[in-house]
């Protein structure tokens, strides 16, 4: 048997390596040592298997740990496969190379909204994003940037403190109020069919903050209700259900000095918001209706 | 320490459910989830929520459905309370303002549901669990009730009788995610446990990565049974590639199942010639899978659901989601061409015991939702009944933890309610039998004073978590995922006896390469290598019982199929399996089905669809 090495398996061999040695300087920091057993032996196979890899160039920051004090990059090698989103290459690389990896996610299917990730610059959910529509040409791309989302404070890797995110989406009052139930005991109130159709896309919301995250204006404006919360509290004024004078209400809530017009129609959250939900245009129609209910009252 | 009348562990339905009802009753009561609330797997839900709402509806015959689609293993006492009461819990959500696909008299719509002898099934889209959620949680902020979002609670504070029924429960220990901190919470009332499912025991699920299973660990090891957990239901529709969820409304509205010949096998090779696509979960999973195993399946592994010829229009105003996942996560346009399927874990029927109150044997301890067990899906839930299980216990849950009288409970629980020791059970190992003994249940000596018993919890978890941070080890993720692989291969929707005792030995194996774990993560902020750590034992002890269950009932029921024993057998196994951990050990009983209600004693009947 020949034991000649061709490029090409020189050029894997090499590959597998500095995946490995990547790995290593990452573990340096921990306290104790940890066994990836066949993890890691199973991943270096599967790299060398692999007709293609994807590079992850990781944004690694841990307050506490000495080496990740100073916010850096790490690179992980993962093996792809047909389907592979972000989430699934983030999940390799943490439980085959290193566990200390930190990200939010639950539901990997689009709905609990905690993986809302910078990825190769653009606010995205890394449960729905296929490796392979990162790169215009067919195929996975060779290297994909995953940072936490900008214009949050970075709790650790790619987790950010929601907090912000939070208050400014209580700030809206967002519960159903009304004063008018039915008289029956187990009658449901009306609504109809356009109602509920007007009201569909804004429901969908599912709290990622993506759309804060793009959003310019609440990057400068800390007290900017933004996107998310204005569409919330679209979703309830425009609701049938609850009457004219919560309307009213509500759009006193919005029309205030950091609310909708603060909004520059740049459509940036619109254009990230993985639910589809048309942000500006919800902003937008809350505009007309401030002013023309300003103009009622004269 | 932190102290309420009431803490509720996990804000999914039932909890935030459970917090509602009792700052109702004017107890203080606060949310301590491991997530946010938003984040919690109800919001991934998508059928809908049965209720008999309609003229030419009643809640008897839902609870009729309930308890044939249990394959008559539920409690009638808990499906009674589930079907007449729903009604109410549904027209409450409305009135908060969940948005419910409407008709066009503006009432709320049903459509049909498998198992279901009435269109009760609610909706809100392919949506519906998200819109109860938010719904819920916005409740519960227009209330100001407190939640303590990202603590994972990792155990709980139980008095140290030797008596599971003597024990009583004053709080529960949790790890602060964001400050790493390790915290108490006494609960001057009692604890909620609203964790939700255990999918991730399995490596093919509909779940979310959060369901490990931590609360009826956690019930378990202080010492409150578990019941049926053999029972695990397997969804006829995921997405192979993901496990992902395409809703059996699809089905309701009309989808077909077609194998690789084109056949309408639900019909054409007679698995339930009346109700077809519609008949209830276990027997369409069979169904595929046999299709698969026959030849009939596409590339060996899945069957197709075609629901093009519904049109362009009802799809996007029923199931609009389901266009979003087929595509995003399968790559298929189902307006195109037809979804591949296949079953996938689901839901898991079995859970913590508990009465039609929501008590455990544990005094001041509750369980609602998903990691409960009240026996209303006995041994196999119908679609469309887990969301009203949720509001309905959880709703009484926290009614009864914050004081309200609600009348005797007629389930009897604890050891004390078993008829039964099975001894000689034949197992290829001796389950169980390693764990460390700071795991264990309760506080030192015969404490009386609650505080100190949360204090002792505290100081004990501190302990183990230092330990894990501190010693060298072995990775958690290599033991789960070799757990994961197990159950899937062996204790699935088919089950033999071979593969059950080997999945025992594999578990075994986990359990003792377990004492070996260490977390690489020095850090305290935002530890997840630790909690998944944690969840990763979780998980052994759930994946344990689920197949002791499963290897000692050997007869087919619902959802749980044995190759050798291919009948229901009344005369011997119309009771519940309750295993409870007793010294380091599983021990196995039982007890027997209450098929007496108020209404009616419903009498076992041959299950045909």
């Amino acid at each position: 048997m020949s034991t000649q090495v061709t490029e090409q398996e020189q050029e894997e061999q090499e590959t597998v390596e500095e995946a490995v040695e990547q790995t290593e300087a990452v573990g340096a920091a921990r306290a104790a040592q940890v066994d990836y057993g066949f993890m890691e032996e199973k991943a270096e196979q599967e790299v060398r298997d692999a007709e293609t890899t994807v590079k992850l160039k990781v944004f690694r920051y841990d307050p506490e740990v000495a080496g990740k004090k100073e916010p850096r990059f790490d690179t992980f090698t993962v093996p792809f496969h047909k389907g592979m989103t972000v989430l699934d290459a983030l999940m390799y690389a943490r439980d085959h190379y290193d566990s200390s990896l930190t990200f939010r996610h639950s539901c990997r299917q689009a709905v609990c909204g905690s993986d809302a990730l910078f990825v190769n610059g653009r606010q995205r959910l890394g449960c729905k994003t296929q490796l392979a529509d990162l790169d215009d040409s067919e195929g996975p791309p060779g290297t994909v940037t995953i940072e936490p989302l900008p214009h949050s404070d970075v709790v650790k890797d790619l987790v950010v403190d929601m907090q912000h995110f939070y208050d400014q989406m209580e700030a809206v009052e967002p519960y159903f109020q009304t004063d008018e139930y039915p008289k029956g005991e187990l009658e449901e109130q009306r609504q109809t069919r356009e109602n509920r159709e007007k009201i569909k896309m804004s429901t969908r919301c599912i709290w990622c903050s993506a759309c804060m995250s793009s959003c310019n204006i609440a990057a400068g404006d800390n007290e900017y209700l933004g996107p998310a919360a204005i569409n919330k509290a679209y979703r309830f004024a425009m609701d049938e259900r609850e009457g004219e004078a919560q309307k009213q209400r509500r759009l006193e809530i919005i029309e205030q000095e950091h609310g909708v017009w603060r909004c520059q129609t740049q459509f940036s959250c619109t254009e990230v918001c993985p639910k589809d939900i048309p942000l500006t245009e919800h902003i937008q129609e809350l505009k007309r209706e401030a002013v023309k209910s300003n103009l009622k009252f004269w | 320490m932190h102290e309420h009348d009431v803490i509720v562990v996990g804000a999914g339905g039932a909890g935030l459910r459970a917090a509602i009802a009792a700052h109702e009753e004017g107890a203080d009561v606060a949310l301590v989830t491991k997530l946010h609330p938003v984040r919690s797997h109800t919001g991934a839900a998508e059928g809908g929520i049965n209720a008999a709402l309609r003229d030419g509806d009643d809640w008897t015959d839902h609870a009729y459905d309930t308890m044939k689609g249990s394959d008559y293993l539920g409690d009638a006492p808990a499906i009674e309370t589930l079907c007449s009461t729903s009604p109410e819990e549904v027209i409450q959500l409305e009135h908060w303002g969940m948005p419910f696909s409407r008709e066009d008299d503006g009432r709320v719509s049903q459509r049909p549901f498998g198992g279901l002898s009435f269109p009760r099934t609610t909706y809100a889209g392919a949506e519906t669990g998200h819109h109860l959620l938010h719904t819920m949680y916005e409740q519960v902020v227009k209330r100001g009730i407190k939640v303590y979002d990202e603590f994972y609670v990792s155990q709980l504070a139980v008095t140290d009788h030797d008596d599971p029924e003597d024990r009583e429960c004053h709080g529960v220990v949790a790890y602060d995610i964001r400050s790493g901190d390790v915290v108490g919470f006494h609960a001057r009332n009692g604890v909620v446990l609203a964790t939700g499912g255990d999918g991730q025991v399995y490596d093919h699920t509909t779940n979310a990565v959060a369901n490990t299973g931590d609360g009826p660990a956690m019930a378990y090891r202080a010492g409150a049974p578990v019941e049926d957990m053999e029972f695990v239901q397997f969804h006829p529709t995921t997405l192979p590639s993901t496990g992902v969820l395409i809703s059996e409304g699809v089905r309701g509205e009309g989808g077909i199942l077609y194998n690789k010949e084109g056949e309408r096998f639900m019909f054409e090779y007679g698995y339930a010639n009346n109700a077809g696509e519609l008949a209830s979960r276990d027997v369409v999973s069979r169904a595929e899978l046999t299709e698969v195993n026959e030849g009939r399946g596409i590339e060996d592994e899945y069957v197709y659901l075609d629901m093009r010829h519904l049109g362009d229009e009802r799809i996007v105003d029923r199931l609009e989601n389901i266009i979003h996942l087929a595509e995003d996560f399968e790559g298929v346009n189902p307006l195109e061409e037809p979804m591949p399927v296949k079953p996938g874990q689901h839901y898991h029927m079995g859970g913590i015991e508990t009465n039609e109150n929501g008590e455990t044997c544990i005094s001041g301890l509750y369980a609602a939702g998903e990691c409960a067990c009240v026996s209303v899906h006995g041994s196999n839930r119908l679609g469309g009944n887990a969301l009203p299980e949720l509001i309905v216990f959880g709703a009484r849950a926290g009614y009864h933890a914050a004081g309200r009288d609600l009348g005797e409970a007629q389930i009897p629980t604890g050891p004390s309610a078993g008829t039964e020791d099975e001894t000689g059970l034949d197992t290829p190992v001796s389950p169980g039998a390693l764990d460390s003994p700071d795991e264990d249940v309760a506080a030192d000596g015969a404490m009386v004073d609650p505080g100190a018993v949360v204090e002792s919890a505290v100081e004990r978890e501190r302990t183990r978590m230092t330990e894990m941070l501190e010693n060298d080890g072995r990775n958690h993720a290599e033991v789960r995922q070799k757990l994961q692989k197990a159950m899937t291969e062996n204790v699935n929707v088919f089950r033999r006896e071979q593969n059950l005792k080997k999945a025992l030995e594999i578990i075994r194996e986990c359990r003792e390469e377990y004492q070996d774990v260490a977390v690489s993560d020095p850090s305290r902020t935002y530890n997840t290598d630790l909690i998944h750590t944690i969840e990763t034992r979780n998980l052994i002890d759930i994946a344990e019982t689920i197949t002791l269950g499963a290897l000692a009932r050997d007869e087919f029921r619902g959802a749980h199929w044995r190759e050798a024993h291919q009948e229901r057998k009344d005369e011997t196994w119309l009771k519940h399996t309750m295993i409870s951990w007793n010294d380091g050990q599983p021990k196995l009983y039982y007890k027997p089905v209450i098929l007496e209600g108020e209404e009616k004693t419903y009498e076992p009947k041959v299950r045909s669809y």
